[in-house]
């Protein structure tokens, strides 16, 4: 009982385990390339979560000097997410630009099928 | 100069990044092969200065931005970093005169000038990843390295390039991901991404949170390893390096391996068995049999390989796993050769390549029936990927045989004596493999489509004399790569708990 009580109180680790798995579930399940960054998409945004949940602390405010305040939030994983979601954009980004040229170059962007062409070339 | 002087460490990485800008700039293959050139030729100074700066006079702090370390990104340069910085500058700086013909011929025209801003974006990344010493940091630069790395394996001139690179970049999201998830973890335990700092507070963290820490370690573990490619996360590897541009795969395969490779020791050795008795837990025995899994199935693979490109990768592989072994078994002979095979496979493999690339580029295939006699028409160029070759099997008189003379010594330390055995025994079977290649090469007639081939021009010629000759020079005088391991290797384990 008490395991089920502290699995509730964390549950924003909950949805972030389950974001990460899924994501990663779907990169390994789909053939569709689209499908496959999607998935990486999730599993990588899942991760944002991980950081950004312990830096909030309930009724801090922004690390501003002031007598006034004396909790702050830890502004630190703010700044390292925003750079990792650039990290994400630019790899989802590539990622679709390659789809694209696979796709011109063979017509399909299933991997078994892509795997099949090469097999017989 | 003394303004200079200081602000080497960051120089390291700006001059690259820099340079990376002004290429992008440029709509001419010619400005922009020499701006690449003349950028690469500065890097090797700025790492010798830098390793003759620790050697002499210890560790330099840089401090970005003027912000004291923890708070601020640190650059940190100890003998390990300059060690690697200065085998990634100098890498470069040989191979990039033997770029210009290979992308030509290779790569699409209006692709040149960005071959060469992405090529030096990488440069930049790999040297970002040896140099600083902040965690988060080194994934920023580990994904700007691995980004550019995709769009290098991309723009080979076989579609399958562009499959590989989409793999590629799968895995190697993945693995950079489930980094950043163990630096997390870690962040959250201690409060701090600074790497030394990280070190000293895990100890504390170790007594009550220890499960936390075992699965940082995984994570990272894992992450790492997909980027280096050890067995059997090695899947991205033969593809992408079979057809990338064969320059591409020259500068890959002895550098952003190797750098991977770097960093994993940094956690294992610097963060981790600083805090953490791994006596305690099985990572030694974990990472020396993948180790050796890599070294015989890789290579067996290898051994039926036809295509001579596919082969090499499979045998970076096996390689990869030497390097490994080292780190798994820990102790100072152990260590030394691995740290030693770090620089002898960089060299070696680029040789090879090189030596591919001008295949490649006078025959048109690399194809183990399309070599057939190659040696008579390019007796140079295949004496070069001889001598290269015995390196790789591990001749006496070649560097390989001081790493794996290091290695099986270690593993004599450690009281693992059947590894020596399978040591000998793997490369036994590099003997193989690169022995089908020689036979083919040397022996038989020349086919008529080869008739016209004759060796490369001196830009691709030079660089492969040189990295030839380095892997026979380094066979006898080792004083710059044993003798700094050796130091390397003590300072690592006396700093282990």
């Amino acid at each position: 009982m008490s395991t089920l009580i502290s699995l509730a109180q964390h549950y924003n680790y909950i949805i972030t385990i389950f974001l990460m798995m899924g994501g990663l579930y779907i990169v390994v399940a789909r053939g569709n390339m689209v499908k496959k960054l999607v998935g990486l998409s999730i599993f990588q945004t899942s991760v944002y979560l991980l950081y950004i949940e312990p830096a909030k602390i309930v009724g801090g405010t922004a690390p501003i000097l002031d007598p006034a305040f004396s909790i702050y939030s830890n502004p630190l994983p703010h700044v390292l997410i925003l750079t990792a979601i650039v990290v994400g954009v630019a790899t989802l980004a590539l990622g679709l630009a390659l789809v694209v040229r696979i796709n011109e170059a063979y017509g399909t962007i299933e991997e078994s099928e892509i795997i099949e062409m090469d097999r017989e070339a | 100069m003394s303004a200079v002087w200081p602000h080497l460490p960051v120089l390291q990485v700006v001059v690259p990044l820099l340079g990376a800008v002004l290429v992008g700039f440029m709509r001419h293959e010619k400005p922009a092969f020499a701006l690449a050139l003349l950028v690469n030729w500065t890097l090797p100074f700025i790492a010798g200065a830098l390793l003759w700066q620790v050697l002499t006079s210890g560790p330099i702090s840089y401090h970005l931005g003027g912000w004291e370390p923890p708070w601020g990104i640190e650059y940190r340069v100890d003998a390990l970093s300059a060690f690697v910085l200065a085998l990634i500058s100098i890498i470069g700086a040989v191979t990039i005169p033997a770029a210009r013909q290979s992308i030509n011929f290779e790569v699409e025209d209006w692709r040149h000038p960005w071959f060469y801003c992405i090529y030096l974006l990488c440069l930049a990344g790999l040297l970002g990843i040896t140099i600083t010493g902040d965690a988060f940091n080194a994934f920023v630069f580990l994904e700007i390295s691995s980004l550019s790395t995709y769009v290098m394996i991309a723009v080979g001139a076989d579609r399958r390039a562009l499959v590989a690179s989409f793999q590629y970049l799968i895995m190697g999201t993945i693995g950079a991901t489930m980094y950043v998830i163990g630096v997390g973890l870690l962040y959250l335990l201690t409060g701090t991404l600074n790497m030394a700092d990280m070190a000293g507070r895990l100890g504390q963290a170790w007594a009550g949170q220890s499960q936390t820490i075992i699965t940082a370690l995984a994570f990272i573990t894992v992450g790492i390893s997909l980027k280096l490619a050890l067995f059997p996360l090695h899947g991205w590897l033969p593809n992408a390096y079979a057809y990338a541009p064969s320059w591409a795969t020259v500068f890959l395969s002895a550098t952003a391996t190797k750098v991977a490779i770097y960093l994993l020791i940094r956690y294992y050795f610097s963060i981790f068995g600083v805090a953490v008795d791994f006596a305690a837990l099985p990572i030694s025995e974990i990472i020396v049999a993948l180790s050796l899994a890599a070294m015989f199935v890789a290579s067996f693979v290898a051994v039926f390989e036809t295509d001579v490109k596919r082969m090499l990768a499979y045998s970076s592989v096996a390689q990869i796993g030497y390097i490994t072994l080292g780190i798994g078994l820990a102790d100072q002979a152990g260590l030394t050769g691995g740290l030693v095979h770090i620089v002898n496979h960089a060299l070696m493999k680029a040789a090879l390549f090189v030596a591919m690339s001008a295949i490649f580029l006078r025959a048109g295939t690399v194809t183990l029936d399309g070599l057939a006699g190659i040696g008579r028409k390019m007796p140079l160029t295949l004496t070069a990927f001889t001598v290269a070759g015995f390196g790789l099997i591990g001749t006496p008189g070649t560097s390989g045989f001081i790493s794996k003379w290091y290695l099986a010594i270690g593993a004599l330390e450690r009281g693992w004596w059947p590894i020596v055995f399978l040591i000998v025994g793997s490369s036994l079977i590099a003997l193989v493999y690169v022995g089908r290649v020689l036979e083919v090469a040397w022996l038989r007639e020349p086919s008529p489509e080869i008739a016209k081939a004759s060796d490369p021009p001196l830009s691709i010629l030079l660089p492969l004399m040189v990295l030839a000759a380095a892997t026979v020079y380094l066979g006898f005088d080792t004083q710059w790569t044993v003798g700094i391991a050796a130091d390397v290797a003590r300072d690592l384990i006396g700093g282990l708990k």
